[in-house]
């Protein structure tokens, strides 16, 4: 017998489908074929071949084989010259590899009998072949996962030869699997051609992710090692609401996925319609609806979705991102761009709020606070490192001449520290002034009201502040002392908690009479849920991540103020935060029927909708937005 | 014919790179084919890729199958060379 007996491991059969749970970072249903961006953006031009085109694919392969075998071998007698003959073995291993003859029948036959190009098939075979290196148990296999990668690199490149195409000219429509993509690669992307993202790296704040919100465009990231579980050419299914992706679906799933993706568009669709139309109730009452952003780019999508200005710039990414803290210019530039971009609109910018979750690699010292959400954070870290601190202010104050900007301290817990801080920022005033460096003297400063300290204080804070913005995500955490990311107490964190919604209501009192103005940040003022008992309150401006932006406008303008002053009044009776959620799911429901919907919630993700209709179904209390992905936390 | 014969690998580092290399290079100098069981899992004795997820560790039984005209002279070569311990010290 020629051959030997063929072993259980050769993969014939289509793959089985695989699922995999990553973070959901941009809402959205995406179902494609995969392009798989290795370092060098490799991408694998056709899966299926038309059958008179085997004979050439077979061929292709045995070329590329035999060019990939004689390159590594030319390495290895390289690398026993100067290398010595430790790495030598390894090419030489590669060497047997590429032209182990299992390999390529195993490619052949995909070739042959599916119709696979030879890119993908060979694509195929190796990724299936990582992934039975990783399944055994051995870690001298794991580590070899690498030899395979790099193999399967040098061959397809030879596969490919001048096939290999840019990725910034993309012919059909595909979804990007990578490592990373790097905010450049994803804005030049041919944005028309990308259905969605799925991403090895990164968390809900990542550049990345950012970047696919703004371009609505689906994206589940931190998937671990999407990159070698999946081949070029591979039908995917991206579920950026609820940071899903799978792999070589069965038909079942991706009716069932197509029928979530068209209910995520007609949902686009319908609230896409409002964008030109102003926030107003029916009573006449303008609401101003304001953006929460994170990088500049943001901007002009906030502004399409209607955002009337940036409520709240966070400046920590660009203190997240690098192991340097970041020089006053490039600081600068960033704080321009946003101005620049809002025209005359007003952007409200928060002083850097690091801490707790987030840290910059640059500030964490060897010191770690036991309890990090009640230690040093935010301003109080600033208010310790005034050269950083300086430096920032100068940044901010230097971008101030480029439009309407105002400024705003978070984490405020005492009269002192909000004196401090703008006793810091006279300083740094003083020295621009002395170099004559411009800048705004008249910058309106204000501050987040996100401690109850804050807001039981705020008829004080009220005289030295020209402006509140309450944080509702962290006010909530410290009125109620429940850590939201802790699983074992986050059932207790809700922002209708009646004892949040008293601390809201009396920072909008302090402000009356006074020439303060409030806004409220945070999740609550995205959510449409709140939205009349919001303005009920006496709350007039809300700032919300962009895409939230259409459904609360959508309530605006469905309501009228004389109705919102009865849900409050309502809903201040209350002692429970269920009565309080019960109650205005009644109120929103009963808008939404009006409006034609009378499916019972406003929420841009189906499926969170279908969620949460199934645990009140249940009688399960449940917070809104949990599951929800969309923009963070607005602490 | 089919002929086969049980050995133990005995170096250090088991079946890994350098040891499958050698024992594939002899096992594609011959017509016979050889099929390498150990566990429940069994490859190619041709195959590297196959070789490589044997996982044989120093002391594994390993039952070495031959087929073919010369299959008594693979097996006779293939079993000298794992008993030699690969050549390593």
């Amino acid at each position: 017998m020629a051959a030997g007996p063929v072993a259980a491991r050769t993969p014939r059969t289509p793959r089985p489908m695989i699922t995999k749970k990553g973070i959901n970072a941009s809402p959205g249903v995406a179902i494609g074929p995969s392009l798989v961006l290795d370092t060098e953006e490799y991408r694998i031009p056709h899966r299926t071949i038309d059958p008179s085109q085997v004979p050439a694919h077979v061929r292709n392969l045995e070329v590329a084989l035999e060019a990939s075998r004689q390159e590594v071998g030319e390495l290895r007698v390289a690398a026993a010259r100067k290398l010595g003959d430790q790495t030598a073995v390894i090419f030489a291993f590669h060497e047997q590899f590429i032209a182990d003859p299992k390999l390529r029948t195993s490619v052949e036959e995909l070739i042959t009998r599916r119709q696979f190009s030879a890119a993908y098939a060979f694509g195929q075979v190796m990724s299936e072949q990582q992934r039975r290196f990783r399944s055994v148990n051995d870690p001298y296999l794991q580590e070899r996962v690498r030899d395979l990668h790099d193999i399967e690199r040098r061959v397809l490149r030879h596969i490919l030869g001048r096939d290999r195409e840019d990725m910034t000219r993309l012919t059909e429509p595909v979804i990007i699997v990578a490592t990373d993509i790097t905010p450049s690669q994803a804005i030049s992307l041919d944005r028309a051609h990308i259905l969605g993202f799925a991403i090895d790296v990164g968390g809900q704040t990542s550049h990345m992710a950012i970047i696919a919100r703004m371009l609505g465009i689906p994206a589940v990231v931190a998937l671990g090692d999407i990159t070698s579980d999946v081949s070029g050419g591979e039908t995917l299914i991206v579920d950026g609401t609820n940071g899903i992706v799978v792999a070589s679906p069965d038909p079942a799933t991706i009716t069932h996925f197509e029928t979530r993706r068209r209910e995520h568009e007609r949902n686009e669709r319908r609230l896409g319609k409002l964008r030109g139309l102003p926030a107003t109730t029916r009573d006449g009452v303008t609401i101003e609806l304001l953006a929460n952003i994170e990088v500049p780019e943001e901007v002009p999508n906030a502004v399409e979705l209607g955002a009337d200005g940036i409520g709240l710039y966070r400046t920590e990414l660009l203190f997240l991102g690098s192991p340097r803290l970041p020089t006053e210019e490039q600081q600068y530039e960033a704080f321009r761009d946003v101005l620049v971009a809002a025209g005359d609109r007003p952007v409200i910018i928060r002083t850097i709020d690091l801490g707790a979750d987030k840290l910059s690699p640059a500030m964490a010292s060897g010191h770690h606070d036991h309890n990090p959400v009640l230690g040093l954070r935010s301003l109080r870290y600033c208010l310790l490192h005034l050269d950083m601190f300086k430096t920032h202010l100068r940044a901010i104050l230097r971008a101030s001449v480029h439009g309407d900007m105002r400024l705003m301290f978070p984490m405020i817990t005492t009269v002192m520290e909000l004196r401090q801080a703008k006793a810091t920022l006279a300083d740094v005033m003083e020295d621009l002034g002395e170099e004559g460096i411009p800048f705004r003297r008249d910058l309106p400063i204000g501050m987040m009201v996100e401690t109850p300290a804050a807001a039981l204080l705020a008829s004080s804070f009220a005289r030295e502040a020209a402006f509140f913005s309450i944080g509702t995500n962290d006010l909530t955490q410290y009125t109620l002392a429940v850590d939201r990311g802790n699983e074992r107490v986050a059932h207790l964190y809700s922002s209708h908690n009646p004892a949040v919604l008293a601390l809201v209501q009396r920072v909008v009192r302090a402000t009356r009479g006074r020439k303060v103005e409030v806004s409220i940040c945070g999740e609550m003022a995205g959510t449409p849920l709140y939205t009349q008992l919001l303005l009920g309150m006496g709350l007039r401006r809300l700032s919300m991540a962009p895409k939230d932006i259409p459904a609360v406008k959508q309530i605006v303008r469905a309501t009228d103020i004389p109705c919102c002053e009865r849900i409050a009044r309502e809903v201040s009776r209350f002692d429970t935060d269920r009565q309080v959620l019960n109650f205005l799911r009644d109120e929103i429901r009963r808008v939404q029927e009006e409006l034609g919907e009378g499916d019972g919630e406003t929420s841009p993700a189906p499926a969170a909708r279908t969620r949460r209709a199934a645990r009140s179904r249940r009688g399960e209390g449940s917070r809104p937005r949990d599951g929800d992905s969309g923009g963070r936390a607005a602490s | 014919m089919a002929v086969e014969r049980e050995v133990i690998i005995p170096n250090k580092e088991g079946l890994h790179f350098r040891p499958i290399m050698q024992f594939v290079d002899v096992a594609q100098r011959y017509q016979a084919g050889v099929t390498v069981h150990c566990e429940d899992r069994s490859a190619d004795g041709r195959s590297p890729m196959e070789m490589l997820m044997l996982v044989a560790t120093q002391g594994s039984k390993v039952r070495v199958v031959a087929d073919g005209a010369d299959a008594g002279e693979l097996l006779e070569a293939l079993a000298s060379l794992v008993e030699s311990g690969f050549g390593e010290a």
